[in-house]
């Protein structure tokens, strides 16, 4: 009972967190702006989504795997966000400045 | 595309992933028979490992790891494996992937289970093959065509024109 409040509780934060990063990449003016926002909520919204199923699961089968997944997506959903933004960098995409039109 | 100079973060986090991400195709594939998966699946997860490897390291490192002729190999492998079990079964009397026809051990519940197996790890190998020589190929024409990334060291200024850049880097 209280498992699945907590369990409620986390998986609601972390769609909330994963709206943010929609609506960050929808709304915001440049591609930089937009990888930060798909980086930063995605991986913190994703991972109180998985803290949340993990609460549902109470040790039960498939923990490892949802905890591996929890971990590598930790791992590499930042680093793709990191690499698209360098590639950006390095053909030379200007960031968008407070004057620019959107 | 290909070894373009990946920065310290993306070549550290690969070569911790890389690894895990071949277990995860062969296991994708082994759980083919009774959970989502299956030889296909796993097979374009083992050569996304491949294409991974192919990306952050040099060609003549990566080549290393993986030769292009090893995805033929794999290709003609793969499709052996599935044909030829499919054609022993017929040949064996029964019809075409009968498993229980094949000289495999155990009773035919046992024998179907290994002879799925079996053609799983078949269509694993040639997807995988496949993905890696398609994209092997790719990379070839667009290496050949328009040259690789123009490779520009990172400006600390931050408003220099692109385009000037790559002018004066050839």
């Amino acid at each position: 009972m209280i498992g699945d409040v907590i369990a409620a509780i986390l998986i609601l934060a972390g769609v909330g967190f994963l709206a943010l990063g929609v609506i960050g990449t929808a709304r915001f003016p440049d591609y930089y702006s937009r990888t930060h926002a798909v980086a930063k909520a995605e991986t913190l919204g994703m991972l109180l989504v998985f803290a949340g199923l993990l609460v549902t699961l109470r040790g039960g089968a498939g923990t490892a795997q949802l905890a591996l997944i929890a971990l590598f997506s930790f791992l590499v959903n930042p680093t793709a966000t990191h690499a698209l933004a360098r590639v950006a960098r390095r053909r030379g995409m200007t960031p968008w400045h407070k004057d620019d039109p959107r | 595309m290909i070894g373009t100079n990946p920065s310290s973060n993306v070549r550290t986090v690969s070569v911790l992933v890389v690894p895990f991400v071949l277990m995860f195709g062969i296991y994708v594939a082994a759980h083919g028979h009774y959970g989502p998966g299956g030889g296909f699946a796993g097979g374009v997860i083992a050569a996304v490992a491949v294409v991974v490897v192919r990306m952050i390291v040099p060609r003549t490192l990566s080549e290393r790891f993986f030769p292009p002729s090893l995805a033929l190999w794999l290709m003609i492998i793969g499709v052996g494996l599935y044909v030829g079990i499919a054609l022993a079964s017929l040949f064996l009397g029964g019809n075409l992937l009968d498993y229980d026809e094949l000289p495999l051990p155990g009773d035919p519940a046992q024998q179907r289970y290994y002879g799925i197996l079996l053609v799983e790890f078949g269509v694993l190998l040639g997807v995988c093959g496949a993905m890696v020589y398609i994209f092997d190929l790719l990379a070839d024409v667009l290496s050949s065509s328009t040259g690789d990334v123009p490779q520009q060291p990172l400006s600390t200024s931050g408003d220099s024109s692109p385009a000037s850049d790559a002018e004066a880097s050839r």
